[in-house]
């Protein structure tokens, strides 16, 4: 299993990668490879050219925005999780990278490139997902924003057009009450089902709640039924079952791993788990 | 006509040149043009972490790297951890005081991956050991010789 022949390209700047982009047929970017490189191996993918994003200066940071973080799109996994600034201010996302695959991968993974593959298991999507953060993106047409809300189109489908590509992600601030779980056949394999979760809890009182699964659907679901019922309620057991209960409905998908139903099953259970988590972390 | 470029990379401490095809992976530059077979490759698409080495100081998996990829930068392989001809290393040692390994095809993958993890948590509980080897499959041992060579060479390592 060796890469089918591509030309290799290697830009510095931005600028030129766009340049790059806009400009040569049939090209896939190259960020940290620990998606494109077993698809390039398994000749699934057959580009003409391979745009290499690594040596390309400016796109690898994690900084203050607001309240809140940007993070340049060639950040490794690795420093999103040893960042303390993640830790503070997106404890969901610092909680949640320790999934993402094993210490070989996270070293090489990029944030940017989990978001463009958009793989329907992948935790950093969830994560974005779940929080609201907005992906930034560049082309030959300049820069756009797009909500997370709107970022997946389909399976594996980022709303990316051919010549742009992801150069960061705002990341909202979001507060202790934090939850993450997932089920998975080993530690560092894809979820079978993950959930993420945030509460904001004010006098013994859920504000509000962001739930969102992963494995389940084709891209991050968020569970806006089990949000609205708990919201101004007071986080007992009780209420966290129900509203992990309304998860039994999402439409799931069905593969060698797991039925439907099954998924289903486990989208209640992982919901409940992680909203306990939430509680708890939240000191509540 | 192939696309290829002249690479040099430093392995074990010593820089190679070498003009090499853009697809080439990290793993068979290593082990075709620079002839350090002690990188293993199983899976060849990022599963088995036989091929593990260390860029930078860092573990990765040369099979997900193009060797161009790896151009200017530093690389220490199987071959590059024993401190001398005639000496292992302790966490070699351990391994083959504990039955850590049986037909030594995952062994490369398995010492550059606790090397790193034993450099950044000494002391690690079993749990955290089996964590840190998730991401390496042994077909032979059941995993327990590995776990008690990582912890004896943890032990090792401290003094």
């Amino acid at each position: 299993m060796k890469p089918p022949p591509f030309r290799y390209h290697d830009p510095r700047t931005l600028a030129e990668t766009i340049d790059l982009l806009a400009r040569l047929e049939n090209a896939k970017l190259l960020a940290g490879g620990q998606s494109l490189m077993p698809m390039l191996n398994f000749r699934y993918a057959q580009p003409d050219n391979v745009i290499d994003l690594g040596r390309v200066e400016d796109l690898a940071y994690i900084r203050e925005e607001g309240s809140g973080l940007r993070i340049g799109a060639m950040t490794r996994q690795r420093d999103i999780e040893f960042s303390d600034l993640v830790r503070k201010r997106c404890p969901l996302m610092a909680d949640a990278i320790r999934f993402v695959g094993h210490r070989q991968t996270r070293n090489r993974g990029t944030i940017g490139g989990s978001l463009s593959h958009l793989d329907p298991a992948a935790e950093l999507p969830l994560v974005c997902a779940t929080v609201d953060a907005t992906v930034h993106v560049a082309g030959k047409k300049g820069e756009r924003a797009i909500p997370m809300a709107k970022f997946p189109q389909g399976y594996m489908t980022p709303a990316i057009e051919a010549d742009e590509m992801v150069i960061a992600v705002s990341v909202p601030a979001s507060g202790p009450g934090y939850g993450f779980v997932e089920f998975a056949r080993r530690h560092g394999d894809f979820a079978i089902v993950a959930a993420a979760a945030t509460l904001e809890i004010a006098n013994g009182t859920v504000k509000r709640a962001s739930i969102a699964l992963g494995g389940v659907g084709p891209a991050p679901v968020r569970c806006a039924d089990a949000e609205k019922l708990l919201a101004g309620q007071k986080p007992t057991p009780d209420a966290l079952r129900a509203a992990a209960e309304t998860c039994r409905k999402i439409d799931a998908m069905e593969d060698v791993h797991a039925p439907a139903s099954y998924r289903q099953h486990l989208a209640t259970v992982m919901t409940r788990r992680a909203l306990e988590a939430a509680v708890k972390n939240a000191g509540a | 006509m192939a696309d290829t470029r002249s690479i040099t990379v430093t392995v074990n401490g010593q820089p190679y040149t070498r003009t090499v095809e853009t697809r080439l992976t990290l793993a068979d530059f290593l082990r075709h043009e620079l002839g350090l077979t002690g990188t293993h490759l199983g899976c060849e698409h990022g599963v088995c972490g036989a091929c593990t080495v260390l860029v930078e100081g860092r573990t990765a998996r040369s099979c997900l790297m193009l060797a161009v990829q790896a151009a200017g930068k530093s690389i220490v392989t199987v071959e590059g951890i024993a401190p001398s001809e005639t000496e292992l290393h302790p966490l070699q040692q351990a391994f083959q005081d504990n039955h850590g390994l049986q037909c030594g095809f995952c062994t490369p993958g398995m010492l550059t991956t606790l090397l790193e993890f034993l450099g950044d948590n000494p002391d690690p509980t079993e749990a955290e050991v089996r964590e840190a080897i998730s991401g390496n499959l042994c077909r032979c041992t059941g995993y327990q010789g590995i776990v008690d060579a990582a912890l004896d060479a943890a032990k090792r390592m401290r003094k």
